[in-house]
């Protein structure tokens, strides 16, 4: 009972229109940036790397090369500062956590695509 | 110093956004009607507060005593009976019930409950001590506390001296924590931060000693 009762309070936080993806996927998260009193959107785009957690507190880590050099934003799944998500790839990979994308540099560092069946 | 307070119980945590869009990490309590089933006052208990009852129990239950003090008062006996220590008693009367509504968003409170038991604990654990060397011939001392004193003056360990036991089950206070959110349809206080003790376990909170109005 007491366990229902945090879910409780998540409840009206889960946003329902974060689309489904699984790690390997290549994704857009169109985050919203306020800088001073304007707000812009800002698109981060990389390899779902990992998600964690569950409910409201469920998050995301989304892995880039940016000029040689890799960059990996966590994002909270249902953070409203996302103004969405568009799943660009699929990929194809065997395992829920992919931080040996880390080691890898060039073509090792790729995802292969997945292939509809 | 208390001008009101509430038993409620931790049902456990988790986190709300805030206008920022940043993340509030905070404790849920259920704070179930209060029923004041004694009032202690200066002239008859030397201080003053209240004592309540939360929830409910089969009057089966209930071992003579017991009964006794909930059939006096005329109040549903609950499953436990907490005193609330309060400045001034005179706006409560037994039968009383008051619950979430006591507090609003915004407000600084105490938090008050039971730690967690740790059983028996090294001193490393339990007084943060820093152990001993990990090599150069250190040898079954790794986490051992040391000297206790000297020799033979005082020829004896002084009182209070910290040494390993056991740890946890204690009263704890948490100070000046935000109420985030209060709801008492759903008889529901969101704090900000942690609380003492586990799920489940009894939390008093009351209005922060130490910081009137809003916390933080």
């Amino acid at each position: 009972m007491t366990m229902n009762l945090t879910e409780h309070v998540e409840q009206g936080q889960i946003r329902d229109d974060i689309p489904e993806f699984n790690p390997g996927d290549t994704v857009k998260v169109h985050v919203r940036v306020v800088e001073g009193n304007r707000e812009r959107v800002q698109v981060f785009q990389g390899v779902v790397i990992a998600r964690r957690g569950d409910g409201a507190r469920e998050s995301f880590t989304v892995r880039k090369v940016s000029f040689g050099i890799g960059v990996e934003r966590v994002f909270p799944l249902h953070s409203p500062i996302i103004e969405k998500i568009e799943v660009v790839i699929r990929g194809d990979v065997r395992r829920a956590k992919l931080y040996y994308l880390r080691d890898r540099v060039g073509k090792a560092a790729k995802v292969k695509e997945k292939r509809d069946r | 110093m208390t001008q009101k307070a509430v038993v409620g119980q931790k049902v456990g945590m988790t986190q709300v956004w805030d206008e920022d869009n940043k993340i509030i990490p905070v404790t849920v309590l259920k704070v179930t009607p209060c029923r004041v089933v004694q009032i202690k006052t200066p002239d008859t208990d030397g201080y003053s507060a209240i004592q309540v009852t939360v929830g409910e129990r089969e009057a089966k239950k209930l071992n003579s005593p017991e009964a006794g003090h909930f059939a006096k008062a005329g109040v549903a006996p609950g499953t436990e009976l907490v005193e609330l220590r309060l400045d001034d008693v005179s706006e409560y009367t037994v039968g009383h019930e008051f619950g979430a509504e006591t507090f609003e968003e915004g407000e600084a409170v105490d938090a008050i409950g039971t730690s967690k038991g740790k059983g028996f604990a090294g001193v490393m654990k339990r007084h943060n001590f820093s152990g001993q060397r990990a090599t150069h011939g250190a040898h079954l001392v790794h986490r051992m506390p040391g000297s206790i004193g000297q020799c033979a003056t005082p020829a004896r360990v002084f009182k209070g001296t910290k040494m390993a036991g056991r740890m946890g089950s204690d009263r704890v206070t948490i100070q000046s924590l935000k109420v985030v959110q209060a709801d008492p349809e759903k008889e529901l206080l969101l704090v900000r931060g942690s609380v003492p003790g586990p799920k489940g376990g009894t939390v008093i909170i009351r209005n922060a000693e130490k910081k009137a109005g809003g916390a933080q």
